[in-house]
């Protein structure tokens, strides 16, 4: 139910974030989603892609500090209320989201909404339990 | 392993006799031959035999780093140049470069010492000594190899740089003892590691790492990431180089070799000397030096002497590793702070790489500290959250060491740049 998640850490300079994509183009890896936070002085780059593995080789192989977690990839119907749901799901559950990030795909009308919250387990049960359609690793890589 | 017994274990009375007997004989060589120092003997009304026992040296005018450029290029010389065999130079990264010129006589006690202190790591006639400091006109390169030839050793002059040769020389002809600044023999670790090279499995053995100042905590990282035992040695181009003083294997300061060098410890601020046990400024006198005989010396460099016996069984006053330069203190906001104190603290914690840079600005008139340390696999997380957290915990820990705020960065791996030969970890950027 866990999806493998790359996160990298960007020194705010011009160009670095350039600098990721093209070492994940040259290892042939495909991005699935992406999403970046931002402090002053630096950035976390949250990558979903076809093989984490190797996109973590390559990237620590070109000197940047990658670190793999978990996230729940959940999909939603494409449609006012969609997403609100899950989190009052999960608000009510009391269960913190530490961040989020979603992209729309065309192809069947659905949202997927990438999410970590802070306790994975609880998250998911709860999800589940809701009947929430929870994405494998192999949906999402496979989208 | 002790090179020469009879001077590094004799009883110290004996040696405060031969000492007396050299500084006599230095001193009036200075005063006839060198015209600044009869300048400055005049001055306090000095005469060289006024100088009648060890204590006296006191009545001796300090010698700086300025005094010496005034002296620029050969006026230091006590004997016709003829007689110079080598000149060496300072980096001259702070004015003109100081000017060091040597005899053979003096290229040979250059030898003598280099060989005592490399004989303290262990080195004999059998081993491999890869010396990767600079050779040229820097001291460290041919110190290293004056004393190496010395004892006998198999000497590769590498000379810095050039990692990838480095470490397949490394591993090809099988070296035993390496020879560096501290800063390049991390480096030299951690491009090891990145090109798959099993340190474990080289024969090297022990390393005399000097030229810039270092912490204990860093030994402890080279001791552990490059697998060797490393030493302290120090030295300065206005004396002679590298090999001053070194460390045996007990660690407990470096031995000075005192019949070649006559050290003092004087307050950096009244200049008085101090009694046994102070912290202050160490001035060195050369006792054997023909070319360019110093007395006393300021050096900048912050110490304190131990005398009580060493286990290694030598006889000469240890040193403690330098903890400051009172030329690299750095004052903020009013507040004294040594680098090698934001290094010590910065080591204490775990995850941080011993690769830091210090920034001083003064933006709005005041004082800003900034310490860039980079971000290890330890220090980061996916959550903004969380590597804020650790940041800000290398701040606290900072602020609490030191008792100054300081503003921490993360930079990304391998941002600090490597030096092969001394580190620039301070960049002053106040227009002072």
């Amino acid at each position: 139910m866990k999806v493998k998640q790359i996160s990298v850490f960007l020194e705010n300079r011009k160009g670095r974030m350039l600098d990721t994509l093209k070492v994940l183009e040259k290892a042939k890896i495909n991005i699935r989603a992406l999403s970046l936070a931002d402090s002053s002085d630096y950035g976390i780059l949250r990558l979903i892609v076809s093989d984490a593995d190797n996109a973590k080789k390559a990237l620590e192989k070109n000197k940047f500090t990658v670190k793999e977690s978990e996230i729940i990839a959940v999909s939603v119907e494409d449609k006012p209320g969609g997403l609100s749901h899950i989190l009052e799901l999960l608000d009510t559950a009391g269960v913190n989201v530490e961040y989020l990030y979603a992209f729309v795909e065309k192809k069947d009308n659905k949202a997927v909404v990438v999410l970590k919250t802070e306790d994975l387990d609880t998250g998911i049960n709860i999800l589940k339990h809701a009947k929430v359609n929870i994405l494998t690793a192999k949906e999402v890589y496979e989208l | 392993m002790i090179w020469n017994e009879k001077y590094e274990c004799m009883p110290v009375k004996e040696r405060e006799i031969l000492q007396l007997e050299r500084l006599k004989e230095t001193v009036f060589r200075a005063y006839k031959n060198i015209p600044y120092y009869k300048k400055r003997f005049d001055e306090v009304k000095l005469k060289p035999e006024d100088i009648k026992t060890l204590k006296d040296i006191k009545k001796i005018p300090l010698t700086t780093k300025d005094d010496l450029r005034q002296c620029y290029p050969f006026k230091m010389f006590a004997v016709p140049i003829e007689e110079i065999v080598e000149i060496h130079t300072s980096s001259g990264t702070t004015g003109k470069p100081i000017v060091s010129g040597y005899t053979l006589n003096d290229i040979e006690v250059w030898g003598e010492a280099m060989a005592r202190s490399l004989s303290m790591a262990g080195t004999t006639k059998n081993d491999i000594v890869q010396n990767a400091y600079g050779y040229g006109l820097f001291t460290g390169g041919l110190g290293v190899h004056y004393g190496a030839r010395k004892i006998g050793a198999n000497i590769v002059p590498i000379s810095a740089g050039n990692t990838k040769r480095q470490l397949e020389i490394m591993q090809d002809f099988g070296t035993t003892i390496i020879t560096c600044t501290p800063s390049y023999a991390l480096y030299l670790a951690e491009a090891a590691k990145e090109e798959g090279i099993d340190l474990e499995k080289l024969k090297l053995k022990a390393g005399c790492f000097g030229a810039e100042m270092w912490t204990e905590k860093i030994r402890e990282e080279i001791e552990k990431r490059l697998k060797v035992l490393a030493l302290n040695i120090y030295g300065l181009t206005e004396l002679m180089g590298p090999g001053v003083a070194n460390e045996c294997k007990e660690k407990k300061g470096l031995h000075i070799f005192e019949d070649h060098f006559y050290p003092e410890i004087v307050d950096s601020e009244t200049l008085e000397p101090l009694e046994e046990g102070g912290k202050g400024e160490l001035v060195l006198t050369n006792l054997t030096r023909q070319g360019m005989p110093m007395l006393r010396f300021r050096t900048k460099d912050i110490t304190c002497f131990h005398r009580s016996a060493c286990k290694c069984g030598r006889t000469l006053v240890r040193m403690e590793r330098i903890t400051g330069r009172s030329d690299d203190m750095l004052k903020i906001r009013g507040v004294i702070v040594f680098p090698s104190q934001i290094e010590k603290a910065l080591l204490e914690m775990d995850g941080i790489e011993p690769q830091y840079q210090i920034i001083v600005t003064r933006p709005h008139q005041l004082d800003e500290l900034e310490v860039r340390v980079e971000a290890s696999q330890k220090l980061f997380s996916d959550e903004i959250k969380i590597v804020e957290q650790k940041r800000k915990e290398i701040e606290e820990h900072l602020d609490r060491s030191i008792g100054i705020k300081m503003k921490v960065t993360l930079v990304e791996p391998k941002a600090i740049p490597r030096s092969e030969g001394k580190a620039k970890r301070v960049v002053d950027m106040r227009n002072m």
